[in-house]
């Protein structure tokens, strides 16, 4: 069940990732319609991340191409925004919540070029859409996990992209927390934004999304949620492991083949 | 006494060289090695202080002559080979990074020694200046080896400065500075270079053994004292300064003595100093707010005793001697007098012939403890479903810790219920009090 769209904000073409020589991502083929709340469903070591950082281009691609805006993504890479997964990086860091917010704005800046007032603005401006303006001079080590989720939402915010992916935004953030971030991403559709989420939980992705990704290694489906959930489809998605693929990447690994060239 | 006077007044004018060169050279190695730091690269960085003797040696056995140039390109040179070799084998093979680092310093430090001793035994004259190169010796600093490594020193500060921005996103989260289309590997490639440099010029002084120490401890001590990312830099810079300034002294003062492990001692020093005693951080900070704490908690108690006792009787400012307190509660009597002591002092409580009584505010406070506690035990049976007769323990130990904040919390979510698990009234304060 993959429903492909007229002008899509992303088309994920034919897409195979590897990491360490393990294949975790078969053939994904998918198109995304804009100004949708898209969530990408899977059971863990389903490649999910992964393919949001091959979207990003941070993961080499097998085969397959990805085309953002129907263009290559270094030709609008101002028009997309990646917000990593929480524990990817060190927390103690020497650094204020306005200076990682601030980082959002690098990319535009360029090399050499000194951050500017209008950059401090627009990073205060995201601050205040999470809801965070009163901790801009905070040291990050002191923030609660639901808050370091927020500053890293508003970093993104500050790209001022219109297309986001974001990586377990959801993820150990308290009910409050999550309830205020879905609230962000909802105003950011009514915008006409279009926002990828990876999650985990099967149980509040109906609630939350528009359009959902199913995956498990290949692409289970695609589509309006109402098409997409359904106990078949669920199933294919959660039911067991894809057992032969499971032991012949083991295989490959260590024999250390490379796969597909 | 003369010799230091003679020292410090620069009026010689080798001393200067040394001494300015040393400095320049702690200083700038520290501002690159905070980013290796950061980027939890250490000991890439050790390897690398290693790897560059191989280098120097046979740059000097090619050209035979000491011109710090040549040898810096030999050092340069083997000192990114190791950074190669490390790469190449935690992405080629199944061996991880740590033994990767330890296989490469080994390697090419051995080799550098092998071909150390091949440099003594053909006797060359010049040879002289190459075993320095092992712990370090600032007092064999020349003019022209201080004008070279001014310059250097020069240039990496200002390419740390120019890139700052690009190498902190890289230190603190590469894969999100590559998301938004920066040069991550060129970024990369261009903060490894500095870090060669920096070796590279730094072995002079230090020698390659303990190079790594001028990269690392300076940052690492810098880090005690602040959260922003530019104070730290100026901070590394000025320990590294000082280490420099005072190995320099050392090895001007004792010429056979080599120069890096007096640095490192020095740096080391300073790193002692700032674990101990950086606000916040340091180990002496924190036994100091733990010892408050303890202290706190002492008092607070006290306060629910007076507390638990008006409440029985009904008047919350009755004089009572510690004796009575302690039959509501026990707790050592030198315990209780320095507690009585420290709130009296806070204007909690106050003395009289009767004993100690509670003052206005002292009866506000501890209305405000025995409201926690009993708010929490409420807590903890609501949510966490614990039976009333075992809420206390938890209750005691946790009311302790409350901020405003919290405690507003904890008020509104049980919606400031009148009684808790054991039917005893909540205290609240803003009514009972005005």
């Amino acid at each position: 069940m993959i429903v492909q769209v007229e002008n899509p904000v992303l088309e994920v073409h034919d897409l195979t990732v590897s990491y360490d020589k393990n294949p975790v991502l078969w053939n994904v083929d998918f198109s995304i319609p804009k100004g949708k709340l898209v969530g990408i469903i899977g059971p863990n070591g389903a490649g999910k991340s992964t393919m949001l950082k091959s979207v990003m281009g941070l993961v080499d691609k097998q085969s397959g191409y990805v085309k953002v805006f129907n263009k290559d993504l270094d030709e609008v890479r101002e028009q997309i925004s990646y917000v990593p997964q929480r524990e990817s990086v060190d927390w103690d860091f020497p650094a204020s919540v306005l200076d990682v917010v601030l980082m959002g704005r690098y990319g535009r800046r360029g090399l050499f070029k000194r951050i500017t007032k209008e950059d401090k603005a627009i990073a205060m401006a995201s601050l205040e859409k999470v809801n965070m303006q009163d901790y801009a001079k905070r040291q990050i080590a002191q923030l609660s996990g639901g808050q370091q989720q927020r500053v890293f939402i508003a970093r993104s915010l500050a790209q001022q992209a219109n297309l986001y992916l974001m990586d377990e935004p959801f993820a150990g953030v308290d009910a409050s927390a999550e309830s205020s971030i879905l609230n962000l991403l909802q105003e950011m559709r009514a915008e006409e934004k279009t926002i990828m989420v990876v999650h985990h939980d099967l149980q509040s992705a109906y609630e939350y999304f528009d359009w959902v990704i199913l995956l498990n290694m290949r692409l289970v489906a695609s589509g309006p949620k109402e098409e997409v959930f359904t106990p078949e489809l669920l199933q294919e998605t959660y039911g067991g492991k894809l057992t032969l693929l499971d032991s012949l990447s083991n295989f490959i690994r260590q024999k250390e083949f490379p796969i597909k060239g | 006494m003369r010799e230091l006077l003679e020292f410090l007044s620069l009026s010689n004018a080798n001393v200067r060289y040394v001494v300015l060169g040393v400095m320049l050279l702690g200083a700038s190695t520290a501002v690159v090695g905070t980013f290796t730091f950061l980027r939890k690269k250490s000991l890439v960085g050790d390897a690398v202080a290693h790897s560059v003797l191989p280098g120097i040696c046979l740059a000097f056995i090619f050209s035979q002559v000491r011109h710090p140039l040549v040898l810096l390109s030999g050092a340069f040179i083997s000192g990114w080979l190791s950074i190669l070799s490390i790469d190449f084998i935690t992405k080629q093979s199944r061996i991880k990074a740590d033994a990767a680092i330890a296989i490469v310093l080994t390697v090419f430090f051995g080799v550098g020694i092998m071909l150390l001793s091949y440099i003594q035994s053909t006797g060359n004259a010049a040879q002289s200046g190459i075993d320095h190169f092992l712990f370090g010796q600032a007092a064999a600093l020349v003019g022209n080896d201080v004008i070279m490594l001014a310059i250097v020193c020069a240039v990496l500060v200002v390419v740390v400065w120019l890139l700052f921005k690009e190498f902190s996103i890289l230190s603190f989260d590469a894969d999100y500075a590559q998301s938004l289309g920066l040069p991550v590997r060129s970024i990369e490639f261009v903060l490894s270079t500095l870090t060669v440099i920096a070796i590279a010029v730094g072995i002079q002084a230090v020698g390659v053994v303990l190079m790594a120490a001028m990269l690392i401890t300076p940052a690492a001590a810098a880090r005690y004292w602040t959260n922003r990312l530019s104070v730290m830099l100026l901070l590394a810079a000025m320990f590294g300064a000082l280490s420099g300034f005072f190995g320099s002294y050392i090895s001007y003062s004792a010429p056979k003595m080599p120069t890096g492990p007096w640095v490192i001692i020095a740096v080391t020093f300073i790193a002692f100093i700032s674990m101990t005693f950086a606000p916040e951080r340091g180990f002496f900070f924190k036994w100091l707010s733990k010892k408050r704490k303890v202290n706190t908690t002492m008092d607070e108690n006290i306060l629910k005793i007076f507390f638990h006792l008006g409440e029985k009787e009904g008047d919350a400012l009755t004089s009572r001697k510690i004796a009575q307190l302690q039959a509501r509660r026990y707790f050592e009597e030198s315990k209780m007098q320095a507690s009585l002591k420290r709130l009296c002092r806070d204007g909690k409580v106050e003395e009289d012939e009767h004993g100690w009584k509670l003052t206005k505010v002292g009866v506000i406070e501890s209305k405000r403890i025995a409201k926690l506690h009993r708010l929490w035990e409420m807590y903890m049976s609501k949510f966490l479903k614990i039976p009333a007769d075992h809420v206390h323990e938890g209750a005691e130990s946790l009311e302790h810790f409350f901020t405003p904040e919290l405690e507003e919390m904890l008020e509104q979510e049980l919606d400031f219920p009148e009684t808790d698990p054991h039917d005893k009234p909540i205290p609240y304060t803003k009514t009972s009090v005005s």
